[in-house]
């Protein structure tokens, strides 16, 4: 009996899949490749009127004049993502350790059901209920309170207009939320119960159970979560063009009206007359870009970090 | 029996979702000693070892009837706190469960840490390494992530965990089931020196296991005590059918 060839071909089917996954997940920098090269085009034009350095670093924004610097965008895209995460997280994060450790069973399919549907709520309906409800409230309650009990902190000086940082962050902490909230729930759903049982044997209360055991096992998983908000914030533009101001300046205030990049191009892009300022507004979308690049990256050395070694420390 | 029994189960039943998988149990442990729990996949030796420190009725849907004495005092009587019952009857399960994110000291130092224990941690920790048998083989590293041990050694870890509350039982649940003869050995070996100062519980599926560690055998079948008495009279000369046909390997 002949011996069977060790080298036999793979089987065809293997290879077919195989080749078909790697077409997709070309297809999908491809994607990515194409779109920076397409803004990169459309900007070009802007070369002729600012260096890269005066558009990222310039703080004044006044097309008649040909005057381009993105830096007050930047801030406000930065400071009301940093809010949004800031709130999101430990509310997404208690919601979880309720739903997952402590609601009845009966709670839970509700709970994540009302979480499922805020994040199915069109941003410019969150925009309008920013505009209504948010926006008076907290010039007329929030504000005003924040700036007297924290009023020794910059962020919370200056008169209470309603539309601002504050609020945009506040809109975007409520959109992003079902997002990190949904995700913790997922990870916290993964913590092995012998690690929950491993700390009520040493005689761990259910809170420390949950801060000995669970918690430090979910961390990085939460931490991605939150990351997926923060993208998600970084680059929604609806809502936040409805309650930010659109007041191309920085202000430490949060009270402040501010501006961000999506918006300035959304607000913009219909009545941009001329090359040069539809090749601002494309650059723009290049600050994002990299802006959003940036910040992930940032972040998962964050993780990384604080994801090595043990949890509490010495020796 | 000469001392009064350390642990005492009276008229247990224990349930889980409506199904009753323990009925009336009447056990007694005796102090400073080994007990073993005996019998086939599901017959209610692990609930039983989970009643004894009420881990049994955190798993949703499960309850439990009767009364367990620790020293003479009903362990589910209305003013006793688990937690705190958990403190002195502590447990070891079947699968090593070392806190990950921690390292091997850390993990000696968590039971240390939850009950505010003060004062010299570091030779706590040393000494409840040593009565677990690991010492010599972590003390360069301690500061290591626990999930760098094998897993003999991340059970002995657990049980050095275990002891670092100064517990009065031992409980432990097939805590050599995921372990080769030679960790199992150890382990073995281990509570020979555990029982001088502690009471212990063992549920094992190993009869010579059994045999080898304790004093008094247990034999559980389908949520009922078949049988208890010292191990050698349940290994040579038990009692009841069951007990004889289950240790002779005649099913099981």
């Amino acid at each position: 009996m002949p011996a069977a060839p060790l080298r036999a071909l793979r089987n065809p089917g293997d290879r077919a899949w195989s080749a078909l996954l790697m077409v997709l997940g070309g297809a999908l920098l491809a994607v990515a490749g194409i779109i920076v090269l397409a803004l990169w085009d459309v900007a070009r034009p802007l070369g002729g009127v600012v260096s890269l350095k005066q558009f990222v670093t310039g703080q004044e924004w006044d097309p008649t004049s040909d005057a381009f610097g993105a830096l007050a965008f930047v801030y406000g895209t930065v400071v009301t993502s940093l809010v949004a995460v800031v709130v999101a997280v430990p509310v997404s994060v208690g919601l979880g350790i309720f739903l997952v450790e402590m609601a009845p069973a009966r709670v839970r399919p509700v709970v994540s059901f009302l979480i499922e549907t805020l994040a199915a709520i069109p941003s410019v309906v969150y925009g309008l209920w920013g505009l209504f409800v948010l926006v008076p409230w907290l010039r007329t309650s929030v504000e005003p309170l924040l700036g007297r009990a924290l009023g020794f902190l910059p962020l919370f000086q200056g008169p209470p207009i309603g539309l601002g940082y504050l609020a945009a962050g506040l809109i975007l902490a409520v959109m992003i939320l079902p997002t990190i909230a949904s995700i913790t729930i997922e990870v916290l759903r993964t913590v092995p119960s012998t690690l929950r049982e491993g700390a009520y044997g040493l005689g761990a209360t259910r809170w420390e159970a949950i801060r000995m055991a669970v918690l430090p096992y979910a961390r990085s998983g939460i931490v991605g979560g939150a990351l997926l908000g923060l993208g998600r914030a970084l680059g929604e533009t609806m809502a936040v063009t409805m309650v930010i101001g659109n007041s191309p300046t920085i202000q430490t205030s949060l009270f402040a009206p501010g501006y961000t990049l999506p918006s300035v191009i959304a607000n913009e892009f219909a009545e941009a007359t001329g090359e040069v300022h539809t090749a601002a507004l494309a650059g723009l979308g290049l600050v994002l870009f990299g802006l959003t690049v940036i910040l992930n990256a940032l972040a998962r050395l964050l993780v990384q970090a604080v994801g090595r070694g043990p949890a509490m420390g010495r020796p | 029996m000469s001392a009064p029994a350390k642990l005492t189960a009276v008229d247990l039943h224990a349930f889980f979702r409506g199904t009753e998988v323990l009925r009336d149990v009447s056990l007694e442990i005796p102090p400073l000693s080994v007990t073993a729990i005996i019998g086939p996949s599901g017959c209610g030796k692990s609930t039983f070892l989970r009643c004894l420190n009420r881990m049994h009725e955190l798993t949703p849907g499960a309850h439990a009837t009767g009364r367990i004495e620790l020293d003479g005092q009903d362990v589910y009587g209305r003013d006793v706190d688990p937690v705190h019952l958990r403190r002195r009857v502590g447990m070891v399960f079947q699968r090593p469960n070392p806190f990950p994110t921690m390292s091997i000291f850390d993990n000696v130092a968590a039971g240390l840490r939850l009950n505010r224990i003060r004062g010299d941690h570091e030779a706590s920790v040393e000494r409840c390494l040593r009565q677990a048998a690991l010492w010599d083989e972590v003390k360069d590293r301690l500061g290591a992530s626990a999930l760098g041990l094998s897993g003999g050694q991340q059970q002995r870890l657990c049980i050095a965990r275990a002891l670092a509350v100064e517990p009065e039982v031992l409980l432990m649940d097939e805590p050599a089931s995921a372990l080769d003869p030679i960790a199992t050995a150890k382990i073995e070996d281990l509570i020979h020196e555990l029982k001088t100062r502690y009471t212990i519980a063992i549920v094992t599926h190993n009869m010579q296991q059994a045999a080898r560690v304790s004093d008094r055998t247990a034999f559980f079948y389908m949520g009922d005590l078949v049988e208890v008495g010292p191990t050698e009279q349940i290994f040579t000369t038990p009692r009841e059918q069951r007990t004889e046909d289950y240790v002779t390997g005649k099913f099981g």
